[in-house]
């Protein structure tokens, strides 16, 4: 069973739903990023996304874009990402890793040597933002073939027919994005994300992940209670923005272990059936 | 002879493996609504009526071609001929596109319009076609370009358009075109995004190949009336590259009529500091294609050079791409100070003032020419016209005004 899939399956026996933190490779500085990641770990993380940083990120918001052009101003590459995780690795076999980027860097490391040096660092899934269903068929079974999951995003505006080109394609979660946007944006529309988790995790099968949008406590806990896994980004990204230097670890745990002492709290009661 | 086997893109958007949809899933369904509405109007005879009536009466359409015959005397060989799409209302070939996307965002009832501008010229197309149509206008712009266009930068706002200066990334056209999708994904139920080149995720390396393919439709019928026979060869500059589809597309099919097309060697393409993406890029994916792209060996995407802002841009259209890799058209490259002797010689030898995109075209024009026997063509697209490049090339003159 992939550790993603593990992940998921030991949380429902608990009655607990994921929280999924998300942080740019090599933002503040490449050093930072593994004492970054134990600290996701330690203040609750379930699965980490971890941004690999690009050039021209079109999907994202000033904050995310802000974390990438720190991490390039040092250098960061691919390769460079999955000798982070594969040191991380070292020391924590268990929190699944997922890469999220952009399709040019990895078209540029190659598809097929990609795959196999993700497999290798200990990546557990990928999601390439820019790469619809219609695109990316090889993609995905090449990481499929070396035990990664390709991740897919699903939108408010996602048609039916998506949700079967993402079903079968797609392995590990959903990510829901929540709104129509760019990542950072203010609102969350909580009603439509509760209409929308039951119709998605039904016709695809998989644990449906929410993201965009989620700020504090109060938004973690009302997704959570819709959906099984909560993803926060931008509002991580402005804790380590805003940390003197050195104190970015510190700082993440404790905002992270409010959010997850908050879903908690709150889940248990309302465990799934 | 006519070879008319060329049928491009196919439905999802590829120019053989170049092309395609290379965007989030939140912009998807704006594209499929794109997609629809552009079809819908194709086959719309009155919304046809409607765009070339507005070519004729407002942009001043069919832009004339003229012979250059000081300058081709002079240079001794091939004649050169100029498309004069510097006359054209605004002063460059991109009003062209924006009226026919701007009359597509009326009838899909967006009552907003977005752009990204480089050099300027696109921008003020798209702020005019705005006021001429009463709708809202936002156009993003690179801070290092606003620096380098201001009279352009004043024009835009002189006609009621909001101009949002980028600060990310190179602070050029590539990061406004990002700017201005992130509007577009955010606001995109009342907004419609005016892409400017023939870039993008499809249909707009398709929808703004054809707006502008009056350009070289007007040619077919133009240059026998002139000649009694069609070029040996037709010359664009290549930034994201619409002047250059405009022209070359209705010529694909005349296989005698050799395409080529100018992209711009800034210091010299062996200096790295360039914006050749067909010469010296690889293919990648950016700004919702795959295509040629000047990036790094982990698949960053480099900072250009060009001394004109309008071809500063790492990356070309995906039908250029294809246009290269089965050898219909070709590519070569015109270095700053070269683009700059033929801006000079055109405006002293033929009164005629070239913006500096199209004085790529120009200057290779003019090293090909003599080569050439005196009763070859060459038809150069001049796209646009120089106004806005005094400042720049007053600059470099060292010339203060």
């Amino acid at each position: 069973m992939s550790r993603i899939k593990a992940t998921f399956a030991s949380l429902e026996l608990a009655g607990r739903r994921a929280l999924i933190p998300f942080i740019t490779a090599g933002d503040p500085n490449p050093d930072q990023t593994l004492p970054l990641m134990r600290a996701l770990v330690a203040g609750g993380a379930d699965i980490i996304e971890l941004g690999v940083p690009f050039s021209d990120p079109m999907a994202d918001g000033p904050t995310i874009q802000r974390a990438s052009e720190r991490a390039l101003l040092h250098g960061v590459s691919l390769r460079n990402v999955l000798a982070m995780v594969a040191a991380f690795r070292q020391e924590n076999a268990k929190t699944p890793v997922v890469l999220m980027g952009y399709a040019n860097p990895v078209e540029a490391y190659g598809l097929d040597g990609f795959a196999r040096d993700a497999e290798t660092a200990g990546v557990d899934g990928v999601l390439i933002v820019d790469y619809p269903p219609e695109e990316c068929a090889e993609y995905a079974h090449t990481l499929k073939d070396a035990g990664l999951d390709p991740i897919f995003l699903l939108a408010p505006t996602s048609s039916a027919r998506r949700f079967e080109q993402v079903a079968s394609l797609g392995s590990g979660y959903i990510y829901y994005v929540s709104l129509t946007g760019v990542t950072g944006a203010g609102h969350l529309d909580l009603e439509d994300v509760a209409s929308r988790i039951p119709q998605i995790r039904a016709k695809v099968g998989m644990p449906v992940g929410v993201g965009f949008g989620i700020r504090d406590a109060a938004s973690a806990v009302r997704i959570a209670s819709v959906a099984d896994a909560v993803v926060i980004g931008s509002r991580i990204i402005e804790e380590i923005e805003s940390s003197p230097e050195g104190e970015a670890p510190a700082r993440v745990q404790t905002f992270l272990s409010s959010i997850r002492a908050a879903m908690d709290a709150t889940t248990v009661v309302n465990a799934p059936q | 002879m006519q070879d008319m086997s060329y049928k491009l893109p196919d439905a999802n958007g590829h120019f053989g493996p170049y092309g395609g949809i290379f965007v989030a899933e939140t912009l998807m369904p704006a594209l499929a609504q794109l997609r629809e509405a552009y079809a819908e109007a194709q086959a719309d005879p009155a919304f046809l009526a409607e765009f070339t009536s507005e070519l004729k009466h407002y942009v001043g359409r069919p832009s004339p071609i003229y012979h250059a015959k000081r300058w081709s005397s002079l240079l001794g060989g091939a004649q050169i001929y100029l498309k004069r799409e510097d006359l054209n209302h605004t002063g460059a070939h991109k009003i062209n596109n924006c009226i026919g996307q701007a009359l597509l965002a009326r009838r899909m009832g967006k009552k907003r319009v977005i752009a990204e501008t480089g050099a300027g010229q696109h921008g003020v197309a798209t702020a005019t076609i705005a006021a001429r149509y009463g709708m809202e206008c936002v156009v993003y712009m690179g801070s290092e370009d606003i620096r380098r266009q201001a009279a352009n930068v004043y024009r835009m706002k002189l006609l009621g358009a909001k101009v949002v200066p980028v600060e990310s990334g190179s602070k050029t056209l590539k990061d406004a075109l990002n700017e201005a999708m992130r509007d577009w994904v955010t606001n995109v139920a009342d907004t419609y995004y005016i892409i400017g080149t023939v870039a993008g995720p499809h249909p707009y390396p398709m929808m703004v190949r054809d707006f502008q393919s009056v350009i070289g439709e007007e040619c077919i019928e133009q240059m026998p009336e002139m000649i009694h026979r069609q070029p040996d060869a037709v010359i664009a500059c290549v930034g994201g590259g619409s002047n250059a589809i405009g022209i070359f597309y209705p010529y694909i099919q005349f296989s005698e009529v050799k395409l080529i097309g100018v992209e711009a060697a800034g210091l010299g393409v062996e200096t790295g500091k360039h914006s050749a993406s067909l010469t010296a890029g690889s293919p990648g994916v950016l700004h919702g294609n795959r295509t040629y792209l000047l990036q790094d060996e982990n698949g960053q995407i480099i900072e250009t050079h060009s001394i004109s802002a309008g071809l500063d841009y790492p990356g070309v259209g995906p039908e250029h791409a294809w246009l290269k890799d089965i050898g219909r058209a070709e590519y070569v490259t015109i270095t700053d100070d070269e683009a700059l002797k033929a801006f000079h010689d055109l405006c002293h030898l033929e009164g005629i003032i070239p913006a500096l995109e199209s004085s790529h075209a120009l200057a290779y024009a003019a090293k090909l020419a003599p080569t050439l026997p005196v009763g070859q063509v060459l038809l150069v697209n001049l796209s646009g016209r120089g106004d806005k490049d005094m400042h720049t090339v007053a600059e470099k003159s060292g010339i203060v005004f």
